[in-house]
């Protein structure tokens, strides 16, 4: 009886969706479903992925979010290009760059390469670019990254013309950078999105409708991109004409944008998907399943606290206990589950290498370390000092699902470690969050710092005096010094160089400026058919130039 | 007629006004900027950027700039997807929210119609109660449940149609389905109610003591009457679900409106917060405006204006 009459449901369903069909018509069936269909998954060299958003931007000197730079650095090249464990490796660029003695002009020679409709790129194509970018009147929100060019921080706050930046074509296929100073990554650094050639004839003939769609993009990377239906799903084809052609084995990559984990997770499991990220809740199901890995991140997330306005926090003994109060590897291997490890620094590990190619964080060495005890008696002094026997502290955070877990923990572990220590949580929108934190209008606040660029100093020079990131008030003229001169004098000397920042991370910690939590990972289910994906800690998340797909 | 239609006309722009206004000014009490890479930007590097967006003006001047936008047609562009104009970005993205929307307040009033006729016409026996029960658990169940479960097993177990994404009919049948589950509820419990009520009333005993047939007593004097607190209901019923559902679009991997609005909020993206809002005002005004015609047509009795028809 119960069958009969939902089957009879059933049936009735499918009549009417039927019969919508038939009249409905719709959108849907004018866009060209037979393409992408999802049996597409069975191809060699066919990779099928999703990304959490559409792509905000395809003008490289707008794009600012990972989405953007992942697709930007499967279509487009710079100089250089990040290879295996994040080096730089040839791009446009043919060979090593020349470097002058004092280490501030770099000539770089073109190879012969050419944009997706023949055009040959030329030293002209990155002139026009940057000079584009740190043009005020393109606003582009990562022009920072190219202050290191000779007068660029001029040229983007308007007080020289674009003309005076210091980069030019001695000729079509030979590009001189005059930098500010000399950069130790800068090789790396050109590797980055904001660094990318435009074709200067093609950007001004497509006007406003640059990099808005799928075909009013010119591509000089590994693959060009065929087709972009907005929030929807995007699809990349090798390159013939990309330089290094032949040693791309990817034909294909599908892209759809999917917002919900479960449901990556269910394309994955009908077999719609190469690879899915986990989130926390779904790793214990898949850990054991073929195909799942986690990949470091450079993220170091830790607890800001606000040194300028409370009293409790200007006491080096009550931000030390704590630093140390409360048990890190609760939130990375319960909260988390995905790879993060607790930090017990500020510049995360498997980041850098020094001039002695050893991990910075082999150099430099941990500090506050979780220790019950010993926050105790921090905290006792503390209270000592402040003459309270209680204390009051407001914990900021982001509202999302991951920060709140992580917030209720921490307050858990600190009132429970910590007597007399009572914690206020906020949770509080992105922005809102934001908003609080560089008006310095909080307490502690939960935050997380990933790099710019491939050196410590992205890292460090955040807490510098006054600096605008630093955002809670700690000052310590010691670390202003180092810091001062790694960017100045100690330029040319890279080993001392390295030493003045494994210094300032050290007194920085040995002060507590800040608590260290955890530096974070991804944990991805990848079909053991796909090899050769380089995943990196800077700029895009990962590179398909290697890729394979051998099903 | 006429004299009434221009008046509500009139009252329909000057509440697109105010509704315009008011959001104008929330909007910018929200906290932080739209630039979307605001947490690195020193307080310097910011400034050049909103002076370069004019957002750097006093309000009454940003709002006198985007009012004058705004009467021209032109709603700006987008800041979270750089340059892209929000007008474009709405034309895209209601396309598939409005498509699912429709059909499942097609789907589910026709079986919401149906469920409720049985009830009713079955009152206090097994049919009654299953219908009502299906009603309320429509009702109480979230729909990101149906959708998950739908998705579970039809798509990833059963494989009968595709988990997620958007490529075609067959795509549009499980969201359509846990779309409609609302619907079905809503519109069976009005349905069996009002019906009740009038299959109660005097006049159908009247119309079966004269002898009329139980079909002609049905659809001529019972379901018209019933119909009308439904077309009251469906009205803003089919504004919200055809202008997107957040869960559903999420769920179902749907490139619609519903996740794109709260997403710019979420980003301070103000030109497409300010799209949108005035979007789903035109609609939903010109929908309240169809249904109070529509109650005319159904039944004479609350025709507006009356007169010029007798």
């Amino acid at each position: 009886m119960q069958k009969k009459k939902l089957s009879i449901f059933l049936v009735l369903m499918l009549t009417v969706s039927a019969i919508l069909a038939a009249c409905g018509g719709g959108s849907s069936n004018s866009s060209d479903s037979g393409q992408t269909s999802d049996n597409g998954g069975g191809e060699n060299n066919v990779l099928n992925l999703t990304e959490t958003q559409d792509i905000p931007s395809m003008d490289s000197s707008l794009a600012t979010d990972v989405v953007s730079f992942d697709t930007l650095n499967s279509v487009m090249e710079g100089l250089y290009r990040l290879g295996e464990d994040d080096e730089a490796v040839e791009g446009m660029a043919e060979g090593e760059p020349q470097i002058s003695e004092d280490g501030k002009t770099w000539t770089i020679k073109l190879r012969d390469a050419n944009w997706s409709n023949g055009e040959p790129v030329t030293a002209n194509d990155f002139v026009f670019a940057w000079r584009k970018t740190l043009n005020p009147d393109t606003a582009a929100e990562y022009a920072y990254i190219m202050y290191d060019l000779k007068n660029a921080a001029a040229v983007n706050a308007g007080e020289m013309a674009p003309e005076e930046l210091g980069v030019k074509a001695l000729d079509e296929k030979t590009l001189e950078i005059q930098l500010e100073n000399p950069v130790p990554y800068f090789k790396e650094l050109l590797t980055f999105a904001t660094f990318y050639p435009q074709n200067e004839a093609y950007v001004t003939e497509q006007g406003d409708q640059f990099g808005l769609e799928a075909n009013t993009v010119l591509y000089n990377g590994p693959f060009t991109m065929t087709e972009w239906k907005h929030e929807d799903q995007f699809v990349l084809q090798k390159n013939p004409e990309y330089w290094d052609a032949e040693n791309v084995q990817l034909e294909t990559v599908n892209t759809k944008i999917v917002k919900d984990t479960q449901t990556d997770v269910n394309l994955y499991e009908s077999g719609e998907l190469d690879s899915v990220k986990l989130s926390a809740e779904f790793v214990d199901k898949y850990k054991e399943e073929e195909g799942f890995h986690t990949v470091k991140e450079a993220s170091v997330f830790f607890l800001r606290l606000n040194q300028s306005s409370n009293e409790v926090l200007k006491n080096a003994d009550a931000r030390k206990a704590i630093a140390m109060g409360f048990d890190k590897t609760g939130i990375t291997d319960s909260l988390l589950n995905n790879g993060s490890v607790p930090a017990n620094y500020l510049v995360p590990s498997e980041f850098v290498q020094g001039p002695d190619g050893k991990d910075f964080r082999e150099t430099a060495g941990s500090y506050l370390e979780t220790d019950q005890a010993v926050a105790a008696e921090h905290w006792a002094k503390a209270k000592e000092a402040l003459g309270q026997d209680t204390v009051e502290l407001e914990l900021l955070s982001y509202d999302d699902d991951v920060s709140k877990k992580i917030t209720e923990y921490l307050k858990e572990q600190l009132e429970t470690n910590l007597e007399g220590l009572k914690v206020n949580i906020k949770l509080q929108p992105f922005k809102q969050k934001l908003d609080l934190e560089s008006s310095m209008n909080y307490e502690a606040s939960l935050a997380g710092w990933g790099p710019d660029y491939p050196d410590p100093m992205t890292f460090i020079d955040m807490f510098v005096t006054d600096g605008a990131h630093n955002q809670s008030g700690y000052s310590n003229p010691q670390v202003d010094k180092l810091v001062q001169d790694a960017k100045t004098t100690l330029l040319t000397d890279e080993q001392a160089r390295w030493d003045a920042l494994v210094e300032a991370e050290k007194l920085m910690l040995e002060d507590a400026a800040f608590a260290p939590v955890y530096q974070r990972a991804r944990a991805y289910l990848t079909k053991p058919a796909v090899e050769g994906v380089l995943y990196h800690k800077f700029g895009a998340n990962f590179s398909l130039k290697w890729t394979s797909v051998t099903r | 007629m006429v004299k009434y239609t221009l008046k509500r006309l009139f009252y329909m722009v000057l509440t697109l006004f105010i509704i315009a206004t008011i959001t104008f000014f929330l909007m910018k009490l929200l906290p932080g900027s739209p630039l979307t890479n605001q947490e690195r930007l020193s307080p310097e590097q910011q400034e050049l950027i909103l002076d370069k967006y004019g957002l750097n003006d006093p309000l009454p001047i940003q709002y006198v700039n985007y009012m004058t936008n705004l009467l021209k047609g032109d709603l700006g562009l987008s800041f979270q997807y750089d340059n892209r104009p929000v007008a474009q970005m709405i034309a895209e993205r209601i396309g598939p929210s409005a498509e699912l929307g429709f059909q499942a307040i097609v789907f589910g009033t026709i079986v919401g119609i149906i469920l409720g006729l049985i009830a009713a016409l079955k009152h206090n026996t097994i049919w009654d109660y299953t219908a009502t029960t299906i009603a309320v658990l429509g009702i109480s169940v979230p729909s990101f449940v149906f959708a998950g479960l739908l998705q579970y097993y039809f798509g990833v177990e059963w494989q009968w149609f595709p988990v997620a994404s958007w490529e075609g009919f067959e795509y549009t049948i499980l969201p359509t389905l846990s779309l409609s589950v609302f619907v079905i509820a809503t519109v069976a419990r009005y349905m069996r109610s009002e019906l009740l009520e009038v299959l109660n009333s005097d006049y159908i005993m009247l119309a079966r003591a004269k002898g009329v047939s139980a079909p002609v007593i049905m659809v001529k004097h019972a379901l018209r009457n019933a119909l009308i607190p439904i077309i009251t209901l469906l009205g803003p019923l089919a504004v919200n679900i055809m202008t997107g559902s957040l869960v559903i679009e999420r769920i179902f991997a749907i490139p619609g409106i519903g996740e794109q609005f709260v997403r710019s909020i979420n980003t301070n993206d103000y030109t497409v917060i300010m799209g949108i809002t005035l979007f789903y005002s035109v609609l939903f005004i010109a929908v309240v405006f169809i249904v109070d015609i529509l109650y005319g047509i159904i039944d004479p009795r609350i025709r507006v204006s009356g007169g010029d028809r007798k």
